[in-house]
């Protein structure tokens, strides 16, 4: 087998390959320290940071479902400063691939101040702005619904982000994903994450309640994978920026797919969660599936299928 | 935390709805009393976590309560079928404050960081070196379980055991024997009255008066409640919450503490008492 080529060009960074897990499914990157080498992933997307530290929602926050889960975190986080001052900071000494530091906000200018924040990090190598947590009433939603709401947060954070690519997380909960990508892309994003979860919702029949103490929250693993591939490959197609896919990835087969779709860079979510593994598996496993299906660089596939 | 298979040695039915069962794997055992596994039950999404009842030198006894369609399942599986167990790693413990890594790991390349071919637990576990002279255990119905492994550590360092437990029916009764073939006094009370005291536990505590200078307990969080707000003494409690990753990094079962926010996965599940807001 000749040697193959993983690694990808992001917005001019060069990673060693396009596996990141996505952002909430694996805290600041500490906390699996011990369990593998994290200096196999080509990026980390860290967990979602607001301006002031949050607990979150009340628990129950999370629900087991078919073919995936729904969550309700709720943006528990330390705050901004926490995030530029400690847990960039404490991860780059381990860590020398991309970190991604994953902002979200409840006002414009919110989202301002805490991209402002993580672009004067050296620690921080890009940003990525969710606009489509379905977790907050006040929150993200929103924003990421609307064309014009979309595009406004991205042109405040464009004005203030001076060094680093902006990527705008969108949300699946919409009717034209296109029109969405479009506008932050006029807007000046750099490139397009997508998807965050689907708002879901299920019922204790026994309790006759929400499981989940907040009632609803977003779904994500492997049921959301032909849905999340399909707004990739529109997305993709439409807008001249580069995609990160995201949503029920969970083996070597489906970064290949996402990749051929149009993503440059394959996120990992849920599946961290049931298999907090399951990152390096998919690398180690992505070679052998190359050689199977006669690729010897992974940037040579991007966007193949049109 | 590492994954690892476990076999199934047996598989049985204790009391009612209650199944015990012995896991074996090829490395060795090192579990603290109040630590969890997290099973990969087959057909289902996320992991199931369960506290470990004992530690053997190559394996785990744990305890589980058919309440929906995973854990019927598990009920299921016969000996010599395998199981995938999130479990911990030993040497380095999961901590978001680097400060507290050794050196010797933090300095060494990833690849060659000290790693034995040892399996710990998730999460913390009781606090046995705690207790001066005497312990009260104090389990609901299947929160016995954790409390067997903690006796036997606390009888290790020569310290007087006393178990509490309750139940709501005599036939839900399980693992009085083996906490008296310890050694260990059991008080027993049930709902129905049809063994021991009628009643909660603390209506056992208050009629035995048993002497202690901290309590342990696990067991349905009213149950735990009344007993921390009973009884006059530091003590343990072991949280249960409905968990996402069950290692810490999804932090999908927070609890607000009196020292803030804390993952009842790996800052807990045991608990001061003091910490616990009610």
């Amino acid at each position: 087998m000749v040697n193959k080529d993983l690694s990808v060009s992001l917005c001019g960074l060069r990673l060693e390959n396009p596996v990141i897990p996505a952002s909430g499914t694996f805290g600041f990157g500490l906390e699996l320290a011990d369990s593998f080498d994290l200096n196999l992933l080509g990026g980390i997307s860290l967990k979602g940071t607001t301006r002031e530290a949050r607990f979150g929602n009340p628990t129950p926050r999370i629900a087991e479902c078919t073919a995936g889960m729904i969550n309700s975190v709720g943006l528990q986080n330390p705050g901004i400063d926490a995030l530029v001052t400690e847990k960039a900071p404490a991860l780059r000494k381990i860590y020398r691939g991309a970190i991604i530091a994953n902002i979200s906000g409840f006002s414009v200018e919110e989202y301002a101040y805490n991209c402002a924040q993580a672009d004067a990090c050296p620690d921080i190598d890009l940003i990525e702005v969710n606009v489509s947590c379905p977790n907050v009433h006040a929150g993200g939603m929103a924003f990421g619904t609307d064309p014009a709401s979309a595009a406004s947060v991205t042109k405040a954070v464009r004005e203030v982000v001076r060094h680093k690519p902006v990527f705008i997380k969108l949300s699946p909960n919409v009717t034209d994903i296109v029109a969405i990508a479009k506008a932050c892309e006029d807007a000046g994003a750099d490139g397009i994450t997508l998807i965050n979860t689907l708002l879901g919702m299920r019922i204790d029949i026994k309790k006759r309640q929400p499981v989940i103490a907040n009632k609803m929250g977003g779904f994500s693993g492997p049921a959301v994978f032909p849905l999340a591939l399909r707004m990739v490959y529109q997305v993709a197609h439409a807008c001249s920026i580069p995609v990160m896919g995201c949503g029920g990835v969970r083996r070597a087969e489906d970064v290949i797919e996402m990749m051929m779709a149009g993503a440059t860079a394959v996120q990992v979510g849920a599946e961290n969660l049931r298999n907090p593994m399951a990152c390096p598996e998919i690398l180690e496993a992505l070679p052998a599936l190359m050689d199977s299906l006669g690729i010897n660089n992974l940037q040579d596939i991007i966007g193949i299928v049109q | 935390m590492q994954k690892r298979i476990f076999k199934i040695e047996s598989n049985e039915l204790v009391a009612r709805d209650t199944f015990r069962i012995v896991l074996r794997t090829d490395g060795t055992v090192a579990v603290r009393s109040g630590q969890f596994v997290d099973i990969a039950v087959p057909g289902y999404y996320l992991r199931r976590p369960i506290s470990v009842s004992d530690s053997l030198p190559d394996g785990v006894v744990l305890y589980y309560k058919v309440v929906g369609k995973g854990t019927k399942i598990m009920s299921g599986m016969t000996p010599g079928e395998s199981l995938e167990l999130l479990a911990g790693a030993p040497g380095v413990q999961v901590s978001a404050d680097q400060t507290k890594w050794p050196a010797e790991y933090l300095d060494a390349p990833a690849p060659q960081r000290p790693r034995a071919n040892c399996i710990t637990g998730l999460g913390s576990g009781f606090h046995p070196e705690k207790c001066a002279s005497d312990a009260l255990l104090i389990g609901g119905g299947l929160g016995a379980a954790p409390l067997y492994l903690l006796a036997k550590e606390l009888l290790a360092q020569g310290k007087r055991v006393t178990a509490v437990l309750g139940f709501n029916k005599a036939d839900e009764i399980c693992l009085a024997d083996e906490f008296r073939a310890l050694g260990v006094p059991v008080l027993i009370a049930t709902m129905d009255g049809a063994v021991g005291t009628k009643g909660f536990v603390t209506d056992a505590i208050a009629a035995a008066k048993p002497a202690f200078d901290r309590f342990y307990t696990c067991g349905p969080l009213p149950m735990m409640k009344a007993v921390c707000k009973t009884l006059d003494a530091p003590g343990d409690v072991s949280l249960e919450e409905r968990m996402g990753c069950g290692a810490g990094f999804c932090y999908g079962c927070t609890v607000q503490t009196a020292s803030g926010p804390r993952r009842v996965c790996a800052d807990g599940p045991v608990f001061d008492k003091e910490e616990v807001l009610w």
